[in-house]
This record gives C-alpha cells, sequence and structure tokens, in this order.
C-alpha cells in the first residue's frame, strides 16, 4: 500500500492543463503555409505521394496529405508546416489549404446540427471502427483517453457497444470486407448520431485511395461531421475538433 | 549443383541464380530442411510467369545466419492435388493456404485450407467473409461464443468464434482479413519510391521503424546501394525506441485487461515521452517520415543525444518502480502465471517467431542471428524464457525494455558523422530477387522482391510476425477460461493489418 503511494506521489500530475493551448514538443507537422513565391510547380507535384497538392493558386489538401513533409524539405521557401494542431474541419473543402492563407482552421458553425450541442455539449459516447486502419490512428485515439491527454474529463468517451454512443469514428480507408460491419455498426447506433472521419486514410483513402480493396460508398450516403486529419491524427487535434464540434454556441 | 542456393539477409542474387526443382525435389529438400530445429520458413510464395506459377521457398538458418532460395514452377489448373509441405511440418500451414486462396492450388494432405484474408484478387470470389463457415462441433453440451470483427476496445477488427464448456473453451477459431487493403498489390502499382515508402510504413503503423527499415535495406540491396553509417545508426536506434515503447504500453494494456489501474495508468503514461520523443526527432509520434532509402531527412543532433538520455534516465527510474511493484503483486501474478501457455513442441511445429517464440524457449531474434544495420555492433543476446505463458510474455517485454535501453545508450556513445555528401539512390538491379528481415518489436519481418528485366517490382511480398503467430494465441487460450481471453490476446499483442495487408 504505501508503495503504491509512493509511485503515485512520484508520478505528480500528468495531465495537459489546457489541451486547447498546449504547445507540441519539437517538431511536428500540423497547419501548412505556402508562400507565393515562384517554384517549379510540375516537381513540387511530383513529389506528393498522395496527391495532395494541386494548382492555381498551389494548394494542399490536408484531407489527402500524409504529412511526410517531402514537400516542405524540397521546396522550403515554398511550403512550410506549423505546429498548429487544431487542424480538423466539418467541410471538405476547408481541409484544402490555399498559397497566402495563414488562418487557422476553424469549424463553419452553420453546417453544425442544431441538436449536436443540445445533446452532446456535455456527454459524447463513441463508438470506434477501425476499417483497414494501419494501428496508428487506433493507437492515438486510445491515446486521448489515458492520464495525459485525458479527453474523458470532458466527456467524451469511447464505448464498447453502438448501442451506448453517439457516433462513430471512423479510421482507415474502409475495406470491402469492412463495409458490411460498418454499416451495420452505424445502423445500431439510435439517432441522433455524428460520423468523425479519422486520418487521412478514412478522409481520402490516402496512399490507398485506388486500391481494388477498397469499398467507400459508406461515406457516400451520409453527411460526415467531423473531418480529423494527420498520418496518424494527434490526440490534440481529435480532442480539440470534438470539443469545438460539441460546444454550445451563442 | 546444389538445390538451393544460399544468401545472407539483404542479399541480392539474379533471379536465374536460383535452382528450379521440380515439385518432388523442391518438396523433399522443404520438407527435409525443416526437420532440422535450426531451420524455419521465412517466406514461402508464388507469382505468374505466364501460364505457370513460380514458387520460391526461403528457409533461414539460425545458427549460421544462411538463408536458403529454392524454387519450383507448376501448373495452377493441375488435376492432381500437390503433396502439401504442410503434412510434414504445420509450420507452413499458413504459406500453403495463402497459396490456396490466391492461386486456387489445391494440396493433399493439407489439414484444413481455411481462408486466410479473403484478398481481393483471391480465385473463389463466391467465398465471402461474411458468409464464412466457422468451425463447429455438434454437440448440447457445448456452446460458441461469436466476438468481433467489431471488438470493445478502440482495436482493430477481426472475428473469434469460441466453441466452449462451460467458462472453459475448448476450441478457438481466427478469422481474419477485414483489414485487407491490397497492400501487396499497391507496391507494384505505385511507380515512386516515396509511394512504396508511405505503404511500409502503413503495413502496421505499429510497427514503422520495423516494417520501413525491412523496406529500405531490401531498396538499397535491389539497387546495389551501401547505406552509409549515420543511417544504420537511425534504423536501428528507431528500431530499439519502437520495442522500448510498445513493449511498455503492452505492459499498460496487460494491467488493464486485470483490472490493476495503477499499472495501467503508469506504463500508459511512461510510454508517452518515448513516443513524444519519435516526435521531436522527427515530426511524428509513432516515426512516420523517418526513415528513408538512400538518404534521412533528420539527422540525430547533439541536442537530441542530450534530450534522449535525460528521458531514459527519467524513465528507468520510474519504470523500474512501476514493474518491481507489479511483478510482485500476488493478485497480478495470479491472473498471469500458468495462464494461456504455449509449449515449445507447439511453437517449434507451427513455427513461431519473435516474443511467442522467446518465451516458448525457443532462440529465435533476427539481431543475433541475421544481422543488419548496426546490430553486428551490439552483440546481441536474445532473451529466452520457458514457461510459454503470459506472465513469461510479460516477463520478457521487461527484459527487453531493459536490453534496449542498455542499446540505446551505448549507440548515444558513439553518434555517426552525417554523411553531407551522398551516392545518390540508382534504380533497382534487373531481374533480381532479394530478401530482408529484421526483427520488430512483434518479431521477425521479412519482405521479398522480385523484378523483371526492366528492373520493375514484379513481386514484393510481406511477412509480418503476426502471421506465424496468431495460431498460437488460439492454441494458448484452449482450456483456459473465457474471461481469460483479453489478457492471452494482448500478450500476444498481434497485428491485424499486418496479416491482412
Ligand atoms: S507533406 Fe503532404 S503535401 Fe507534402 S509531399 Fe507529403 S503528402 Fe504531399
Amino acid at each position: 500500500m504505501l508503495d503504491n503511494i509512493k509511485i503515485l506521489f512520484r508520478q505528480g500530475k500528468q495531465y495537459i492543463p489546457d489541451v486547447t493551448k498546449a504547445e507540441l514538443p519539437g517538431i511536428f507537422r500540423g497547419r501548412p503555409e505556402i508562400s507565393n513565391e515562384t517554384i517549379d510547380t510540375a516537381a513540387l507535384i511530383d513529389l506528393c505521394p498522395t496527391g495532395a497538392i494541386d494548382l492555381n493558386p498551389v494548394s494542399i489538401d490536408l484531407g489527402k496529405c500524409t504529412f511526410c513533409g517531402e514537400c516542405a524539405f524540397s521546396f522550403p521557401s515554398k511550403v512550410k508546416f506549423t505546429k498548429d494542431y487544431k487542424i480538423a474541419a466539418n467541410q471538405r473543402e476547408d481541409l484544402i489549404i490555399k498559397a497566402g492563407e495563414t488562418e487557422a482552421i476553424t469549424l463553419n458553425p452553420d453546417l453544425i446540427r442544431k441538436e449536436i450541442a443540445k445533446y452532446f455539449s456535455g456527454s459524447l459516447k463513441l463508438r470506434q471502427v477501425s476499417a483497414g486502419g494501419d494501428n496508428s490512428c487506433e493507437l492515438e485515439l486510445n491515446a486521448c483517453g489515458n492520464v495525459n491527454f485525458d479527453m474523458g474529463r470532458f466527456g467524451i468517451e469511447f464505448v464498447a457497444s453502438p448501442r451506448h454512443a453517439d457516433g462513430i469514428v471512423i479510421t482507415g480507408p474502409i475495406t470491402e470486407n469492412m463495409a458490411v460491419p460498418l454499416q451495420i455498426c452505424y445502423d445500431a447506433v439510435p439517432d441522433p448520431k455524428i460520423i468523425i472521419l479519422a486520418g487521412t486514410d478514412a478522409i481520402s483513402g490516402g496512399i490507398f485511395s485506388d486500391s481494388p480493396a477498397l469499398n467507400r460508398t459508406f461515406l457516400s450516403k451520409y453527411k460526415i461531421d467531423l473531418y480529423v486529419p494527420g498520418n496518424p491524427i494527434h490526440p490534440l487535434t481529435f480532442i480539440n475538433g470534438v470539443m469545438d464540434l460539441i460546444k454550445k454556441r451563442k | 549443383m546444389s538445390n538451393y542456393i544460399a544468401i545472407k539477409n539483404n542479399q541480392t542474387i539474379p533471379v536465374q541464380n536460383i535452382p528450379v526443382l521440380d515439385y518432388e525435389d523442391f518438396f523433399a529438400l522443404n520438407t527435409g530442411l525443416i526437420q532440422h530445429e535450426e531451420n524455419h520458413c521465412v517466406s514461402y510464395f508464388g507469382y505468374r510467369i505466364q501460364d505457370k506459377l513460380k514458387l520460391t521457398c526461403c528457409m533461414a538458418n539460425d545458427t549460421d545466419g544462411n538463408i536458403l532460395i529454392s524454387s519450383c514452377e507448376i501448373k495452377t489448373n493441375a488435376r492432381e492435388p500437390y503433396p502439401s509441405f504442410t503434412a510434414h511440418h504445420l509450420s507452413f500451414h499458413f504459406f500453403e493456404r495463402e497459396l490456396h486462396e490466391n492461386f486456387g492450388i489445391n494440396y493433399a494432405g493439407h489439414p484444413w485450407l481455411k481462408p486466410v484474408r479473403f484478398s481481393f484478387d483471391r480465385t473463389n470470389k463466391d467465398s465471402r467473409i461474411e458468409n464464412y463457415p466457422f468451425y463447429q462441433i455438434k454437440s448440447e453440451e457445448l456452446h460458441e461464443v461469436g466476438v468481433g470483427p467489431i471488438h470493445a476496445g478502440v482495436i482493430e477488427p477481426g472475428h473469434f468464434r469460441f466453441i466452449c464448456n462451460g467458462e472453459q473453451i475448448l476450441h478457438l477459431e481466427i478469422q481474419l482479413g477485414y483489414q485487407h487493403r491490397g497492400i501487396e498489390q499497391l507496391f507494384l502499382n505505385k511507380k515512386k519510391l516515396l509511394q512504396r515508402t508511405t505503404l511500409a510504413e502503413s503495413i502496421a503503423g505499429d510497427t514503422v521503424a520495423g516494417h520501413t527499415t525491412t523496406f529500405v535495406n531490401l531498396w538499397e540491396s535491389l539497387c546495389n546501394y551501401q547505406a552509409d553509417e549515420d543511417l544504420q545508426f537511425a534504423r536501428t536506434l528507431a528500431l530499439e525506441l519502437e520495442r522500448l515503447a510498445i513493449h511498455t504500453g503492452d505492459l499498460s494494456a496487460i494491467c488493464t485487461d486485470i483490472a490493476y489501474q495503477l499499472g495501467s495508468s503508469v506504463f500508459g503514461r511512461l510510454r508517452t515521452p518515448l513516443i513524444n520523443f519519435f516526435q521531436i526527432w522527427c515530426g511524428n509520434r509513432l516515426g512516420k517520415g523517418l526513415i528513408r532509402a538512400g538518404k534521412s531527412n533528420f539527422y540525430f543532433t547533439e541536442g537530441l543525444r542530450k534530450q534522449l538520455e535525460q528521458l531514459l534516465d527519467a524513465y528507468e527510474n520510474d519504470y523500474g518502480q512501476m514493474w518491481e511493484e507489479f511483478h510482485t503483486l500476488p493478485s497480478a501474478l495470479a491472473r498471469l502465471e500458468k495462464t494461456g501457455v504455449v509449449t515449445r513442441e507447439q511453437a517449434i511445429a507451427i513455427g513461431l517467431v519473435g516474443m511467442a517464440a522467446k518465451t516458448s524457449g525457443i532462440r529465435r531474434d533476427v539481431r543475433a542471428t541475421h544481422v543488419h544495420d548496426l546490430y553486428g555492433q551490439l552483440n546481441h543476446q536474445p532473451v529466452v524464457k520457458h514457461h510459454g505463458d503470459v506472465y513469461s510474455r510479460a516477463h520478457l517485454r521487461n527484459k527487453e525494455i531493459r536490453q534496449s535501453m542498455g542499446y540505446i545508450r551505448k549507440m548515444l556513445q558513439n553518434i555517426p558523422q552525417e554523411n553531407k555528401n551522398r551516392r545518390p539512390l540508382s534504380s533497382p538491379q534487373p531481374a533480381s530477387f532479394t530478401l530482408s528481415l529484421a526483427e520488430g518489436w512483434r518479431g521477425e519481418i521479412c519482405h521479398c522482391a522480385v523484378t523483371d528485366k526492366d528492373g520493375e517490382l514484379m513481386h514484393y511480398k510481406i511477412k509480418d510476425p503476426s502471421m506465424h503467430n496468431w495460431l498460437a494465441l488460439a492454441l494458448a487460450v484452449r482450456n483456459n477460461e473465457i474471461s481469460d481471453f483479453p489478457i492471452c490476446n494482448k500478450s500476444f499483442d498481434l497485428s491485424y493489418c499486418g496479416h491482412d495487408l
């Protein structure tokens, strides 16, 4: 018993006090900023592994980007990644960052259904469905609930049964073999319910987008409430995105 | 002429140097080799050449570090089934099931040609994962429990079908495939190196260092490129850091499954600075972006060395205290000891690798037996345990955590200079074969590649250690209480996506 108390004492406080303002250690590739510099754009587009870069103006689609950073290494004067981890959006187009844009990414309040804040702002239970996820986003979603990020203190938690959930969080590019279980799980969640796509693979298919082993028809049937980019998502990106989605607005 | 060619880890040879045997000789050779305990099959695969299927079998010898490669060309539409390797040694069961699923090869004497993953290019499209007929035992006494594909936690999908006698598990069938993304085919379709590296990083996102190191070592060998020491340093360091981080996280998960809250929280939080260090080093908590063929975007600086040393000092103290408390706690030991046992005989029969092999008394660890990168300098001595139970697998993690810390500290004393003038990578050599092995935290990873006459990839074969080890979980839970399943499962911590590809 005494040893247990010693360990507890020694561990002290581990949680991040303010998850909305925390600084990330070291380097992190968050929201990119693209300058108006003239460069060899054909070479820039060619080097991207997932076709996330487009032209007129030069843009990066965070829903496709794997955050490999190669564009910034090859064209440092053109692309730079800031440490801003608040990159979740509720509109697919808002994930496309164009040259010259340096504003923070925010949710469009007009697109948030009224019942979301009404029912979920103090308590949101989520069912996670990995559909071809590589276990990196899954690890980070688990980390959201650990003693450091402690998402539970905001009433946001993952639950075991879809029947206890208010929505689903999908990771992975959605394989053919998971298409049916995903649908069954979604159907089992009572209304009203939300859908969150976590990670580049879920949002666009990522590096797997043209694989013959996928079946992404589920996504065309429903409105997506939140897109959380990352490869994998950072816990702070997820927590901030979800808190923004469910908060009460004036 | 010999009926096989012996190569070393990461060696490239012309495909034509691999002897092509009759099926009879191919069969006799490989089922003969496997009778020696020092040999095991690291990969066995087929690829189409016109109307034939070329089989290539790779047997690694753990004593002399050789890998014996042999091949055989067969017809896929043969009337007569081929004699099964598995009938002689169970460890081939996975590879033959894969050949059966992908190419329709029929085998005589294979105990159960159970579907592997319902791959998109399987021959029998009528066989679907939704209506797969699970193994059944007709009895009034027994009942079935189906779990998954979606599990209770935030975890990948797979189906577990238990046949139970009361609370006791009589039989467990594991059906995977839900995670199949067609990754081997994408290795051929995607032509850019960065795309292929990204794929390697996504084979199993919890083993980024393991699979990416295996890929880049293979690729560099294929391009006849010798990696500078600073690149090899970064790969070795990443592999050991990944092992340290995941083992620590697994101890947390084991504590969670026995409802030991203190261990779960403390081990869980101890993982955080380790993966944060990956972010400090390369901008990604799981190490994505760090390892590249023929280059690196993130040199390991003096500043990083200091931070990592401080981190390890703090970690070691807290870890040691928590481990002492955990492994002397009677209520924890009662749940771990003699639970989920895999015997040495079983381990050899089914060809286990990695942690599962080492806890059942088999000294099998690529870092010692088929060295690559800086492992030659570290003189790795694998930790071997003998009870094969959950406790052994927890204990092995503890030992390996301490071992990895030692290796990292040793490596930090001598950081190689960055080569600022690296030779660029050329293209892969034509008509060549390469095999690469690395010891990820789970165990042995094997990638093989074959190029055509223009140096284009014509086959890419991935083997995650989970492909050998899932069967160990099914055997381990027999006669255990079904309530002990989660902790057995966690003690192996196998990969779904690494298996399903
Ligand atoms: S960081 Fe994103 S946009 Fe840049 S090359 Fe990588 S995937 Fe493409």
